[in-house]
């Protein structure tokens, strides 16, 4: 069959899916931090899906706001794993904990 | 087009392969690998999209940049045994993914979506580049301002990074 | 006559007590006398208006005096008045209570001279004759009540005046605790009447209740309720026992308070709601049968008691159940219709009040008289008496006419007002005359015991004897011309009784057979106490178990203490509920505490500190909504 919006949408959500089973579950912090990188994506390819479909431009000048924030966002958080490993040589995201009753 | 439906549908499979690799691989260089070829394989989506722009973006901030970072990290915080371990809600995790999966595939198939069949061809790095730019329904603003937040972000991880 | 003037009766005690109260007692410690003086110049004062009250009354139209009412208290629809009734039974009353009052005054300097709180005393009696002279005038049952209240109070604090004495401090502990179980009565049927009627007029209320309006079973429980406060109050069955133990108090506060005053108080209650007791059968014929019992049953405790003030205690129940006797059975012929109402609600009061005011006199000298002799011995016992005749021939004198009044020999005071009653009892109730008949003997029997045992004989005691000072004697001596005459100055008929002639009395076959009972019983003291033909102690010995009844008062100190008091109330029931607040309130309390506490721990496990978990939670919660809006929209 031909493909249509619909199998990207639903591309996208089985990527946005698999990537939150990522971040809640694995204990590796930089993994997380993938995890994050894949639900991005994942939402990315819904909005250029729907500019390509609906056609406007404006889904794709979203993108490239998201790209532009996702490699911040990936920097700090990089950085800030970095400096959580110096100081407790641990990057488990489950001791991690000092907020806990 | 038939072609375009191939490619979509290996381009799809290889996506969704690499981020099941992602999430379920113990070795975490392996999945930064992975998490590289996921990223490829998006690129070719949004060709199939026609959206060559965008594509190209991807690979150049995506592979190029954030892949890099992520493969640096994993060597700098290298933790010889643990590599990448399932946590403690790995059970309820499934289950939220799986919920969402359902009411999202739900959504998608139950919506009448005004489709327009046919695919724009020209390159579509001027329109773009029209939206980005122009006078009074352009986002000249968040563009600026997209600048300053990169400024503040490598300012800001630097500061964390640095030793005292 | 202005309402001024009669509230100022009221008014001046009240003033002298707080002028005791603040200014002489904190700055004029070193010259005690001044009290006595603002006492007795504000009870005299009292009794000068007083006399002047009864005259313009018996001048009156109707014998009543109409006194405007003023508000006091206004709380949404209910208004509360203080208002006062000046009429012929208030007139009377205000005569009685600051004459007595005034005698015992004068008499105190002498009796309290030297004590350690003779500030404190004149305090308290006036305090005490401010407010039982607002009781005789209210004219609602709110400020009567708060009268009513106020005479329970100082008799709390004059009978436990000696305090350091642990028996003092239990008696008037006791006193208090009993009658108000009667003014709880007392209020209950206030308030019923209030629900029933809206109003607290004692006057609206008198009108509702001969026409007819208030009746019924509301009536009856009212009337019985506000009877249980006079039951406390004057000490009838079955709360009599707080009197006897009320003698632990100085002497004149037994005179006054538990004689001549308060406990005639219930008397006055009663009198003054008559036409409401009247209009209901059950209630009047209650007040005659426990009057007539009382009567009785207290004369037969009053006949073995070793302690003077004892037996005049018992004394004073016993004629105090004569009133409700008499009171009792005009009404009885008022509810059944043998007289006509107008003219059987001024009689019954009339004969009830009559006793109460000859009452007043006689036993009041009764009770200075023992403490003049307690003066001079140093007891109350009589054991450790006999012969005082010789050592103190004015107390024994006047002592012997108040015994011969109280025993109702002709022609002085109490032989007027009791055959009053008698007569009453004899035409209604013959089973009530019976036992007032049979009391008649009971009571020379007994008070001629005393004067035998007391003024006869060897002296056994040691103590050095001696005459009372002069100004005690004299208070005696006025009340003992009133025990004389009282009877004799028509204060029967201004109330509204029948009256009798002087000589035509004698006539009467009653009178003659209660003077004949009255001579048997003085006979019978004298064979046993005076000559000795049969031997006391012998007597004892073979009707040892009545003895024993009654010199242990039927047991009813011990009903009530022990069994009522310490096993039923304070182990069983208020063991119970001490036992319920201490694990059931107290837990449920504790409880949820605990149960918050628990919870909170059970809860705060939710936070882990870790990223993830939080993220799920958020995650979740979206979920939710979008699942929520999907299915609901």
């Amino acid at each position: 069959m031909s493909v249509g919006l619909e199998h990207f949408l639903i591309l996208s959500a089985v990527l946005f899916a698999i990537g939150l089973y990522g971040v809640l579950a694995k204990r590796n912090a930089v993994v997380i931090l993938m995890s994050i990188e894949i639900m991005l994506n994942a939402v990315n390819i819904a909005m250029v899906a729907f500019s390509r479909y609906g056609h406007f431009i404006t889904g794709q000048v979203f993108v490239i706001f998201i790209m532009v924030v996702a490699a911040a966002e990936v920097a700090v958080g990089l950085a800030l794993i970095i400096a959580i490993y110096r100081s407790r040589k641990t990057v488990d995201a489950e001791k991690f904990d000092l907020m806990k009753w | 087009m038939i072609g375009l439906d191939i490619a979509f549908w290996i381009l799809a499979v290889v996506s969704v392969c690499a981020a099941l690799a992602v999430v379920l691989m113990r070795d975490v260089f392996r999945a930064a690998l992975f998490l590289v070829l996921c990223f490829l394989t998006v690129a070719g989506i949004y060709v199939t999209l026609s959206a060559d722009f965008l594509a190209g973006a991807q690979v150049l901030i995506y592979v190029g940049a954030i892949g890099v970072l992520i493969i640096f990290a994993i060597m700098l915080t290298r933790e010889s045994q643990r590599g990448s371990p399932q946590g403690r809600l790995r059970l309820p995790a499934l289950l939220i993914g799986l919920f969402f999966l359902i009411t999202m595939l739900f959504v998608v198939l139950n919506t009448d979506w005004h489709v327009v069949a046919e695919i724009p061809t020209q390159p579509t790095t001027s329109a773009i580049a029209q939206a980005l730019f122009s006078g009074e329904d352009g986002f000249v603003l968040a563009f600026e301002i997209a600048a300053a937040l990169l400024l503040a972000a490598i300012i800001g991880a630097i500061v964390l990074v640095r030793e005292k | 006559m202005s309402t001024g003037v009669i509230f100022a009766i009221i008014l001046l005690p009240l003033f002298s007590f707080l002028v005791i109260s603040f200014v002489l007692r904190p700055f004029f410690k070193h010259r005690p006398q001044l009290s006595w003086y603002t006492t007795i110049g504000a009870i005299g004062t009292s009794l000068a208006l007083s006399i002047w009250t009864f005259i313009e009354v018996s001048a009156a139209e109707g014998h009543v005096l109409a006194m405007p009412d003023y508000e006091w208290l206004a709380i949404g629809d209910t208004v509360i008045n203080i208002g006062v009734t000046v009429d012929a039974l208030a007139a009377v009353m205000l005569i009685v209570v600051t004459v007595v009052s005034l005698m015992v005054q004068f008499y105190s300097r002498g009796y309290m001279h030297g004590d350690g709180g003779y500030i404190r005393y004149f305090a308290f009696m006036s305090l005490f004759t401010a407010s039982m002279l607002g009781l005789v005038l209210a004219d609602n049952l709110v400020f009567l009540f708060l009268f009513w209240e106020g005479v329970g109070l100082c008799s709390y604090l004059l009978i436990g005046f000696w305090f350091h004495k642990p028996e003092a401090a239990r008696a008037a502990m006791k006193a208090f605790v009993v009658t108000r179980l009667g003014d709880f009565g007392f209020l209950v049927a206030i308030l019923l009447l209030y629900a029933k009627t809206g109003t607290f007029d004692i006057g609206e209320l008198q009108h509702l209740a001969l026409a007819g309006t208030l009746g019924g079973a509301v009536l009856t429980w009212a009337a019985i309720g506000v009877f249980s406060g006079a039951i406390g109050k004057s000490a009838q069955f079955p709360l009599h026992t707080w009197l006897p133990d009320a003698m632990e108090g100085p002497t004149p506060v037994s005179a006054l308070i538990h004689a001549a005053t308060m406990v005639a108080a219930g008397v006055y209650l009663v009198a003054r709601m008559f036409p409401v007791f009247a209009s209901d059968a059950t209630a009047i014929t209650t007040v005659a049968v426990i009057g007539g019992f009382t009567a009785i049953f207290a004369a037969t405790m009053g006949l073995v008691m070793n302690d003077i003030k004892r037996v005049l205690a018992y004394s004073t129940i016993s004629q105090l159940g004569y009133m409700m006797l008499g009171l009792g059975v005009v009404g009885m012929a008022v509810a059944s219709g043998t007289i006509s109402t107008e003219h059987g609600l001024a009689l019954g009061v009339a004969v009830g009040i009559f006793h109460l005011f000859t009452h007043a006199f006689f036993k009041a000298l009764l009770f200075l008289g023992a403490g003049s002799v307690s003066h001079a011995t140093g007891t109350f016992d009589m054991r450790m008496m006999g012969g005082l005749r010789k050592a103190m021939p004015w107390t024994y004198l006047m002592f012997l006419i108040a015994s011969l009044s109280l025993a109702g020999i002709w022609p002085l005071a109490g032989f007027w007002s009791k055959e009053g009653i008698l007569t009453h009892a004899w035409e209604q109730v013959p089973l009530l005359f019976a036992l007032g008949f049979i009391t008649v003997f009971l009571t020379a029997f007994y008070m001629f015991r005393v004067i035998f045992l007391t003024f006869y004989g060897e002296y056994r005691g040691k103590a050095h004897l001696h005459e009372s000072p002069l100004v005690m004697l004299l208070p005696m001596g006025i009340l003992t011309i009133l025990a004389v005459i009282a009877g004799l100055i028509g204060v029967n008929e201004f109330l509204g009784g029948h009256s009798y002639g002087f000589f035509e009395a004698l006539t009467h076959p009653l009178a003659w057979a209660s003077l004949c009972l009255a001579g048997a019983g003085i006979f019978l003291a004298y064979a046993i106490y005076g000559a000795k033909w049969l031997s006391a102690a012998s007597l004892r010995q073979r009707f040892a178990p009545i003895y024993t009844l009654l010199s242990h008062k039927y047991w009813f100190d011990e009903l009530y203490e022990n069994l009522f008091l310490m096993r039923l109330l304070i182990n069983g029931i208020f063991g119970w509920l001490h036992w319920i607040d201490d694990h059931i309130i107290d837990g449920a309390v504790n409880g949820i505490a605990t149960v918050t506490v628990m919870g909170g721990s059970l809860i705060r496990r939710l936070e882990t500190g870790q990223l993830q978990a939080y993220g799920m939670a958020i995650f979740i919660g979206i979920l939710a909504i979008v699942a929520f809006l999907l299915i609901f929209s």
